[in-house]
């Protein structure tokens, strides 16, 4: 019985990602696009929480679904009344590529997947409870993985200091824009 | 484990990010680029945590949420780019940047 909740959950969930995704791509709106984003990102938290990554779950919605998709929209907002350019341009048979390279990209990974992996892809591990708790989490930074932790702290450091570069106020350019 | 097996997390994290992809080669608009490429990103998060379950060890969900931290430095960078350009009446169209020159 647990079991049908479990997979009834999982395809509702898999579904909302799947078409949430497909409409952040069709929907010409950017604004719209980015509404579908937040709710690719809540399913796939979701999925998370069903492959017991609670912490990265949660993680998900506060950093993603929440701080970085607020960011978009306000940005989205802040620039709104620009007429936005649905398709990229040049001639159709480009659109087609695209469409065909998108295509064979996710049958190579499907193909490679279920020839190469696909016996030893079944026999999963039996896990415990810490697996994926913010203790588990925490410990596996602060000690296996401590270099990635502070580089990661560089990256956002040097992110934020080139964010703050870019909206710098560039006035001789301007000057000679305007 | 209760509900799908690791392959049915794999084929959907694939299904995201071809799905990405195609966003990204599609669509002309660089705010839609940027959200397609974060697509991108949250199909591998989804594979390396269906990894970290197959395997029961947490590396791969330390590892997502590395991406997330640079998935955030990302957007950070990109929208400010993307507001420098609408501020130099730029046109926001990923098209007509066709070369390096300011």
């Amino acid at each position: 019985m647990g079991n049908v909740i479990v997979w009834i959950v999982w395809l509702a969930a898999a579904g909302a990602c799947i078409g949430s995704g497909v409409a952040v791509v069709t929907l010409t709106n950017p604004f719209f696009s980015a509404l579908s984003l937040i709710g690719n990102l809540a399913s796939l938290a979701v999925l998370y929480l069903l492959a017991s990554a609670e912490f990265v779950a949660a993680a998900q919605v506060l950093v993603y679904a929440g701080a970085v998709m607020v960011m978009f929209l306000f940005v989205i907002a802040y620039l709104g009344g620009r007429a936005d350019a649905p398709w990229a341009g040049g001639p159709s048979w480009l659109r087609l590529a695209a469409v065909g390279a998108s295509g064979l990209l996710l049958a190579e990974v499907l193909v490679a997947l279920m020839l190469k992996a696909g016996g030893r892809l079944s026999d999963e591990a039996q896990i415990t409870d810490a697996l994926g708790s913010p203790a588990g989490i925490g410990q596996l930074f602060l000690t296996d993985h401590l270099l990635a932790f502070e580089i990661t702290s560089i990256v956002l450091l040097v992110a934020a200091v080139g964010g703050v570069v870019l909206g710098m106020r560039d006035t001789d350019a301007e000057g000679a824009d305007a | 484990m209760l509900g799908p097996g690791v392959p049915w997390y794999l084929a959907v994290a694939a299904i995201l990010f071809a799905t990405g992809a195609l966003g990204v080669m599609l669509r002309r608009s660089p705010l839609i680029v940027l959200l397609s490429l974060e697509l991108m990103l949250n199909g591998s998060n989804l594979a390396l945590v269906g990894f970290s379950r197959l395997f029961g060890e947490a590396d791969g969900q330390v590892f997502a949420l590395a991406v997330m931290a640079v998935a955030a430095a990302e957007v950070c960078v990109g929208l400010g780019l993307i507001v420098a350009m609408a501020r130099r009446r730029l046109p926001l169209d990923v098209d007509r940047f066709a070369e390096l020159r300011g």
